[in-house]
């Protein structure tokens, strides 16, 4: 840095903070393959809709009432008599949606290209990490409002814990703080959803794109752009992050916010899928709703949990079920060491991998329904169908991968 | 290139058939005067035991256009409440206890938990039954503790078969339709713009700032729509450089 | 990348153009977030304006109400407290015709009032906000001197006010107790708060 005989004039800012060359090496300079389509576009909205979770919901701190007696007036308090809380609520519900669904997409692109194999598996890893952090932050970012669905949701996630032999019971009151779902469990759960988590996830977010641009950027041909360099040693198929992509993920932006609003403005309950009606009541513990589903990002996992209505070696069902819930979600954290194509994207692996990538995102989605319905005899053995299709994609891939035939990938990325 | 126009077209039309859909649909919240008549059919007839514990007087003058000195003259019954106080009764838990073997349950959010669709059924379904303390149930609530109020304006409903229906095929006993066994003094069409009238209140009731979002959406909207065109023109723009 | 062929002012124009509307697009972002921090609707109820009954307030008494969580003073002056205020001199007090804005326009002047006999003052002194104590009696102790004419002393810092809520001259509290902004309602009735019809 500071050598005098460069000729380009440092400012006084320049020589204390790095801030050109972090412009450079993240942005101006950072070099991307020129080929990415929309599916790279979730990742930005990600960001988006991260930073309006933490700004709305800073101001809606501002006038919660983290008690059991005052969280449910509070939150009617802040949609009718705070000025313009509605919008600020409203851009924090459904914008808890949106991020789930951005971010699904953008876990779908990771595995349709390949994006989480080598050298990018510490990408993945951090991904996954800020999946299950945001998954630990919705959940009790629901209990919040204090309606019947938060608390009888909370009830019931935080019983999975009691199903763990031995240690069980003493954990859910642990998790708790007392015999049920109570004050003390909604204190605890504002404090971690407003200080502690976030702080994790935005520190999550930071290694997840630092790793992320020491490798680089995958592409939908799964091409190694940093092998074949200019004198410069800049990619001869990349392009600089700004501005090409900046603008591009500026029009993903606007189009992603005018239906992101459109939402917002025309229908902020989502259908009943961002707002329950039964949150409109406020929690009572001597009356469980008739029905009770966590929030749509979680029913996946949860028609897993409810699938596994059997015993298997000893092992009650119940626990069984959280074992299996578990191992849904520590499958993809392994992924990368079980995919062995020696292929990234999916437009140079073999048929098998095709069509196991299409079985399990109908099994995920079809749980996903499953998980919201109530359950039925039929149901539940649709359920358990698709949990065991769910887990043959991630047991059987080190096997298909290495068995069907990939197809040879280019050197470079072609001409358009 | 041109694949962006056509997503952000794509994404337009539902959305737009959306708007419209919800627009004709029972509760309309653009029917200001069937809020006013909700307004003054709910305080007379309903606010005496259900709370709006969430809602204001002045925030419901406010929104239905009522000019602060009638809401304090015809709609506000109790001298002990203020203008910005919210929608309460003097009805105490206990006697509400005493009376019906239940407290009647507050209706911000009725609306909400089971939809104005719902209140509305609710309203037109109540009849004869001596076998009830009230001597009334309901098809849509069974059992319901809550009396008639209405009657006086509908007329007593009976369980039976509907005038037109064959006495040989249906027998009255097995008949559960809602029939008008005495008239009330409104006629049914009347009574039935009465409970929609009160439902579409109570709508408004559970998400007042619901008026606000339909009146700023469209600009927000156009507004992102010209960004996200001149965002689109601007990225073409600059992406010539990369063939 | 290729230098040739490059329209640089319609680039120019659109870059403008959009940083424009970007710009309008995070202002009226700013406005929700900016707007939520004014008083709620219930704060507002809240600080709405108070009826108080002064039909059993006798003369040289005071009474005390509350609005907007603030201690507001109604004191009903005895035509010997009015002379002996009006008999202050203006150069022993910092705004003796009350041309700050510490009142209503309607209580300007010397007495500070809508009406002579009664004052309504805001109870707290505008040095650090401490209550000032009522003294109207001539010559009280605590407020050392035997010219006392009568009105508040301020326990904190010593700062000294007539019985219309002026301040005197070198005193720790710059301007005058602030005059509240109300109306008579009817002879016995008067509401804090709200101004009603001028005059």
């Amino acid at each position: 840095m500071g050598a005098p005989k460069r000729e380009e004039k440092q400012s006084w800012l320049e020589a204390r903070f790095p801030a050109r060359r972090l412009w450079r090496d993240h942005l101006a300079n950072y070099h991307v393959p020129r080929n990415l389509n929309i599916w790279y576009l979730f990742g930005s909205l990600a960001l988006l809709m991260l930073v309006n979770q933490v700004l709305t919901g800073i101001w809606l701190t501002m006038s919660y009432d983290p008690s059991a007696e005052g969280a449910f007036a509070s939150i009617e308090y802040i949609m009718r008599d705070v000025e313009w809380g509605w919008l600020i609520r409203y851009l924090h519900t459904t914008g808890a949606s949106a991020l789930f669904i951005v971010m699904y997409l953008h876990m779908f692109r990771g595995l349709l290209y390949g994006s989480y194999k080598a050298p990018r598996e510490l990408v993945w890893l951090f991904g996954m990490a800020l999946y299950l952090a945001l998954m630990a932050e919705a959940f009790m970012g629901y209990l919040l409002p204090w309606g019947q669905m938060s608390y009888w949701g909370a009830q019931v996630i935080t019983s999975l814990f009691s199903a763990i032999p031995g240690i069980g019971p003493g954990l859910a009151e642990w998790v708790r703080g007392d015999y049920l779902v109570s004050g003390v469990t909604l204190n605890r759960f504002f404090a971690l959803h407003v200080i502690a988590l976030p702080l994790v996830i935005l520190m999550l977010v930071v290694l997840h794109i630092m790793a992320l641009h020491e490798v680089g950027s995958n592409n939908p041909e799964g091409i190694e752009i940093r092998q074949h360099v200019d004198a410069e040693g800049r990619p001869l198929d990349g392009i600089p992050f700004h501005p090409y992509y900046t603008l591009k993920d500026l029009v993903g932006v606007a189009v992603f916010l005018f239906v992101f609003c459109g939402v917002v403005f025309y229908f902020p309950e989502g259908g009943g899928f961002f707002i329950e009606a039964p949150n409109y009541a406020p929690a009572d513990p001597f009356t469980t709703p008739e029905h009770i589903a966590p929030v749509w990002y979680f029913t996946p996992f949860y028609a897993i949990l409810r699938a596994v209505n059997f015993s298997l070696f000893g092992l009650e069902a119940r626990f069984l079920g959280v074992v299996f819930m578990a191992g849904a979600i520590a499958a993809l954290f392994v992924l990368p060491w079980l995919d062995r194509s020696p292929a990234r994207s999916m437009r140079y692996k073999g048929w098998v991998s095709k069509v196991m990538l299409g079985v399990f995102v109908l099994s995920f989605m079809a749980l996903g329904v499953l998980g919201i319905l109530p359950s039925t005899p039929l149901r539940t053995h649709l359920a358990q169908l698709f949990t065991a299709t769910y887990f043959a994609y991630f047991l059987l891939m080190p096997f298909y991968t290495r068995w069907e035939k990939a197809r040879p990938v280019p050197q470079r990325i072609a001409s358009p | 290139m041109s694949r962006w126009m056509l997503i952000l077209w794509l994404l337009m039309m539902p959305l737009a058939a959306l708007a419209d859909a919800s627009r004709s649909m029972p509760p309309d919240l653009g029917d200001q005067a069937s809020l006013q008549r909700g307004l003054k059919l709910y305080v007379n007839y309903c606010l005496g035991c259900h709370t709006l514990e969430y809602q204001r007087f002045s925030r419901t003058a406010a929104d239905l256009d009522i000019p602060q000195a009638l809401m304090e003259e015809q709609l506000m019954f109790s001298p002990v409440q203020a203008f910005d106080d919210p929608m309460t009764n003097a009805l105490t838990g206990e006697a509400a206890q005493q009376w019906w073997g239940v407290e009647p349950p507050d209706l911000t959010l009725a609306a909400k938990r089971h939809g104005a669709e719902w209140i509305s059924a609710y309203l037109l379904g109540f009849y004869q039954d001596t076998d009830r303390p009230l001597g009334v149930n309901n098809t849509v609530v069974e059992s319901v503790a809550m009396p008639n109020v209405l009657e006086p304006l509908q007329g007593v409903q009976k369980l039976g078969c509907p005038p037109g229906a064959s006495r040989v095929l249906s027998r009255p006993e097995n008949c559960r339709e809602l029939v008008l066994a005495q008239p009330g003094t409104l006629s049914p069409d009347e009574f039935e713009q009465v409970v929609g009238d009160i439902s579409n209140f109570l709508a408004y009731v559970s998400e007042p700032s619901r008026l606000k979002a339909r009146a700023i959406a469209p600009g927000v909207m156009v507004f992102l729509f010209v960004f996200g065109v001149m965002a689109y023109l601007l990225k073409r723009e600059y992406w010539r450089d990369v063939r | 990348m290729a230098e040739h062929g490059i329209n640089k002012a319609r680039r120019r124009f659109l870059v403008g153009a959009t940083s424009v509307m970007g710009a309008v697009g995070m202002a009226g972002v700013a406005v929700p977030f900016v707007a939520a921090w004014r008083p709620s609707a219930r704060a507002r109820a809240a600080g709405a304006s108070v009826q108080a009954d002064i039909s059993k307030l006798r003369p040289g008494q005071r009474m005390t109400v509350e609005w907007r969580g603030r201690p507001v003073w109604i004191i009903r002056r005895t035509p010997e407290m009015i002379a002996r205020t009006q008999a202050v001199s203006p150069t022993a007090l910092a705004d003796p015709d009350s041309r700050q804005p510490q009142q209503p326009e309607y209580a300007q002047g010397g007495l500070r009032s809508r009406r002579p006999d009664i004052g309504v003052l805001i109870g707290l002194c505008t040095h650090f906000g401490c209550s000032p104590l009522y003294r109207p009696e001539p010559g009280a102790a605590e407020a050392r001197g035997g010219d006392w004419p009568g009105g508040f002393y301020c326990p904190c810092h010593s700062s000294r006010f007539d019985l219309a809520g002026r301040v005197y001259t070198n005193m720790p509290a710059p301007t005058n107790l602030e005059v509240p902004p109300y109306r008579f309602l009817s002879e016995a009735i008067i509401e804090v708060g709200e101004d009603g019809e001028p005059g």
